[in-house]
């Protein structure tokens, strides 16, 4: 390279240079206009850090209609498709031999169940979603950061981040994530965030008809969901995996799943 | 020992490409890129400013007062309002332009209601195709308040079969009375005062015959050609009156 070369190099690259540093300067301008600190939807007094969301589900009271699901569809644009769901509703039918059937009604199925012919000793409904774990191995194997824990306790996907591995999808030791079928990205309950930061119950508590489903704050000294694991026998899915889920289940049957 | 040129060179150029790549780590590249702490915060906004579809239990209250208190008090009570009447919010702003739809089908109900063996035991369910299978449920219950309708009662006592299969068949709002004559003695002393019974076609004819002979009869029952339905049987010998199958 001649000297020539070089200033010629030198007057292209500082002038493109301070252009680069210029939008660099306005990027982080954007940032701290939109910063998280605000509360999150822009109202004032919801503080995500005092809040702790969980969930409770009394077996004995579902009945199945299934509300639940179709009003998760209805709030979060869930794909139509009867395979894709936030949440959903299973009915577990045990036979007189020890056999355990799993549907999920949510699929339509409710209609007929295989066991008819059999004899049944005991059949019920369970209805499931995403635990929000407190140790979520979703979170762990996220290869780019994209899935993670809100302050306020509910486990959400960055679809702008997400990359469509699914890794999370494996990795969730419940079923609860799919990959959605129009962006490509994971996707997954998110105890209806944008309703709780608005004072609002998800949807599909809203609509339980037999209240079933409970919501809560578990910090909270006099919430609902407290109440709820003051007065039940509670437990957890599959507690072995240490998971720690806050989807809390009364009257759960040993052989649910 | 004098350093030679081109190492003083090769130094500057290597300081140089240190210092460039140190300046866009750190100034270039925006942190929103490269802290997940933003990019989390990010999301979070996004996920908590996605529109609200179902606007709550409260929401109805203030324009519905009467049905609201009206469901308040009734079997219906922990039901929500958007659970039957589908999403609503988009009503609550704007309720002139946007009207949620009622559930008035047969198929509706019985989502909660049908029978089912997993459901938990007590819970008020139903045959449908038994259950007064020719009329919508909301013509005998009002959905904001669901008691069954009052079925008269003052022969339970002594015909609790019949009692009971006639307070799920069609005829379930038909008194015992419209169609048996039944004195005052019979309920005290039954068999020395026995009630009438129907005796001819003509009898049901009252309600189900064409045109002026069932002038007065409830519009929906179904109505038959009596002169040429069922030959000349006795409209019983084929119906059991207590429990009428209409339809094959
Ligand atoms: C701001 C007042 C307002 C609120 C809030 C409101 N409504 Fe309404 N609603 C109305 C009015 C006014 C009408 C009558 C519209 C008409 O007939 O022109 C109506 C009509 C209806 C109807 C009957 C529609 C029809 O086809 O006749 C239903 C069902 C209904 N509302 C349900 C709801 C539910 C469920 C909610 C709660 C999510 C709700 N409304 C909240 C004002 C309201
Ligand atoms: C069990 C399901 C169910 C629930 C729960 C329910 N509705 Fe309805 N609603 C219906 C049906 C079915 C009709 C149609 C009734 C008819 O046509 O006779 C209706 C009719 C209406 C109407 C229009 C007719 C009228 O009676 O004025 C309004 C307004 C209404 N509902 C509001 C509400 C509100 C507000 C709530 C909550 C407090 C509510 N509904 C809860 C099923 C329901
Ligand atoms: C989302 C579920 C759901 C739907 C839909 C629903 N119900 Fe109900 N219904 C219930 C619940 C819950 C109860 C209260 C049961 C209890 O008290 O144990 C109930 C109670 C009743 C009762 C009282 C039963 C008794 O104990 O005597 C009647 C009648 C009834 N409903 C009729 C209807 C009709 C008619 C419709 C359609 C307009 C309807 N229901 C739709 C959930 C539902
Ligand atoms: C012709 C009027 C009529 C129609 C239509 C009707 N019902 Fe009923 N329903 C009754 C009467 C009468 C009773 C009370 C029966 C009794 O007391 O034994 C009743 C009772 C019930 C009960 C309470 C049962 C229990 O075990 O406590 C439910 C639930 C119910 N009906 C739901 C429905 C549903 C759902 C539909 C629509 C698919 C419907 N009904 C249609 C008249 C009707
Ligand atoms: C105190 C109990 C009692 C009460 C209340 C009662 N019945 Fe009876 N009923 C009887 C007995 C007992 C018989 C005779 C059965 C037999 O002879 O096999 C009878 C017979 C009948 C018969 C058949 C008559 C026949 O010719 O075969 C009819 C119809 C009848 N009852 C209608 C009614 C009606 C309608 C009511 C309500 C207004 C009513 N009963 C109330 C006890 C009662
Ligand atoms: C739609 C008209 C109708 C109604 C309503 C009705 N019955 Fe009858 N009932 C008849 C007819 C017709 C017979 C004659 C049947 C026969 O002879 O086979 C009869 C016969 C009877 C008998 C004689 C025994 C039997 O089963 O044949 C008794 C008892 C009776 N009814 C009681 C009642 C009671 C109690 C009620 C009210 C719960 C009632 N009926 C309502 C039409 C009716
Ligand atoms: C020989 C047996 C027989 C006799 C007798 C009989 N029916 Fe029927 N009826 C039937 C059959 C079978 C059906 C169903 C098929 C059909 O719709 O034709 C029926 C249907 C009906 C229906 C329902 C029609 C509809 O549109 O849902 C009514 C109402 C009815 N019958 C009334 C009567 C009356 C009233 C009498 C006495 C005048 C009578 N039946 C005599 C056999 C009979
Ligand atoms: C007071 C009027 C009345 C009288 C009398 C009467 N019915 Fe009915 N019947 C009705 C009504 C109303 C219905 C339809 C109810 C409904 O909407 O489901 C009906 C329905 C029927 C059905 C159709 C049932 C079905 O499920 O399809 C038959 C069959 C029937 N009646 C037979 C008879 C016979 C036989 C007699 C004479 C013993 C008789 N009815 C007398 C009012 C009457």
């Amino acid at each position: 390279m001649n000297k020539r070369e070089f200033l010629k190099g030198a007057i292209v690259f500082f002038p493109a240079g301070g252009a680069l540093a210029a939008l660099a300067r306005q990027a982080m301008g954007k940032e701290t206009g939109s910063a998280p600190a605000k509360d999150a939807n822009g109202k004032k007094g919801y503080d995500p850090a005092s809040h702790f969301y969980g969930m409770g589900v009394d077996i004995d009271k579902c009945i199945g209609c299934n509300r639940c699901a179709v009003a998760c569809k209805a709030e979060n644009d869930v794909p139509d498709e009867p395979f894709y769901f936030r949440t959903w509703v299973e009915r577990y039918t045990i036979a007189r031999d020890g056999e355990v059937v799993v549907e999920n009604i949510s699929l339509g199925a409710r209609e007929t169940t295989t066991q008819d012919a059999r004899e049944i000793i005991r059949t019920f409904f369970v209805p499931k979603l995403c635990n929000h774990c407190q140790n979520p191995p979703c979170v762990q194997v996220c290869p780019v950061n994209a899935t993670f824990t809100t302050a306020d306790g509910a486990v959400i996907v960055d679809a702008e981040r997400c990359i469509g591995c699914r890794y999370c999808i494996q990795a969730c030791p419940y079923g609860a994530r799919y990959l959605h079928p129009t962006t490509k990205t994971a996707d997954k309950c998110t105890f209806c965030y944008h309703r709780l930061v608005k004072g609002l119950q998800p949807a599909c508590v809203e609509v339980c008809p037999t209240q079933a489903r409970i919501f809560g704050d578990l910090k909270s000294r006099a919430s609902r969901l407290v109440r709820f694991r003051r007065l039940n026998k509670i437990h957890v899915l599959k507690p072995q995996l240490n998971t720690e889920p806050k989807v809390y289940y009364a009257n759960l049957d040993g052989e649910v799943r | 020992m004098r350093i030679p040129e081109q190492v003083n060179r090769l130094a500057i150029v290597i300081g140089v490409l240190a210092a460039l790549t140190l300046v866009t780590r750190f100034v270039l590249i925006p942190r929103s890129l490269v802290s997940t702490d933003l990019h989390w915060a990010a999301a979070t906004q996004r996920e908590a400013i996605k529109p609200v579809k179902f606007a709550g239990s409260t929401a109805c209250q203030d324009c519905h007062e009467d049905v609201a208190l009206k469901k308040a008090k009734s079997f219906h009570r922990a039901l929500s309002c958007e659970g039957c009447h589908a999403p609503a919010a988009r009503h609550a702003d704007d309720p002139t332009a946007v009207k949620p739809p009622a559930p008035r089908d047969r198929k509706f109900c019985p989502v909660c209601h049908a029978y089912d063996p997993s459901r938990p035991t007590g819970f008020p369910q139903i045959n449908p195709t038994a259950h007064n299978p020719l009329k919508p449920c909301v013509s005998c219950h009002n959905p904001h308040d669901p008691v069954p309708p009052k079925v008269p009662r003052e022969c339970a006592a002594c015909h609790g079969q019949i009692e009971r299969s006639k307070a799920v068949s069609s005829h379930a709002l038909v008194a015992c009375t419209t169609c048996h004559k039944a004195p005052e003695q019979h309920r005290r002393s039954p068999r020395s005062a026995l009630p009438s019974k129907p005796e001819t076609r003509d009898f049901c004819a009252t309600c189900h015959g064409q045109g002026t002979a069932a002038a007065g009869a409830p519009k929906e029952a179904p109505k038959v050609d009596v002169a040429a339905h069922g030959g000349r049987n006795l409209c019983w010998e084929c119906h059991y009156p207590h429990l009428p199958e209409g339809r094959l």
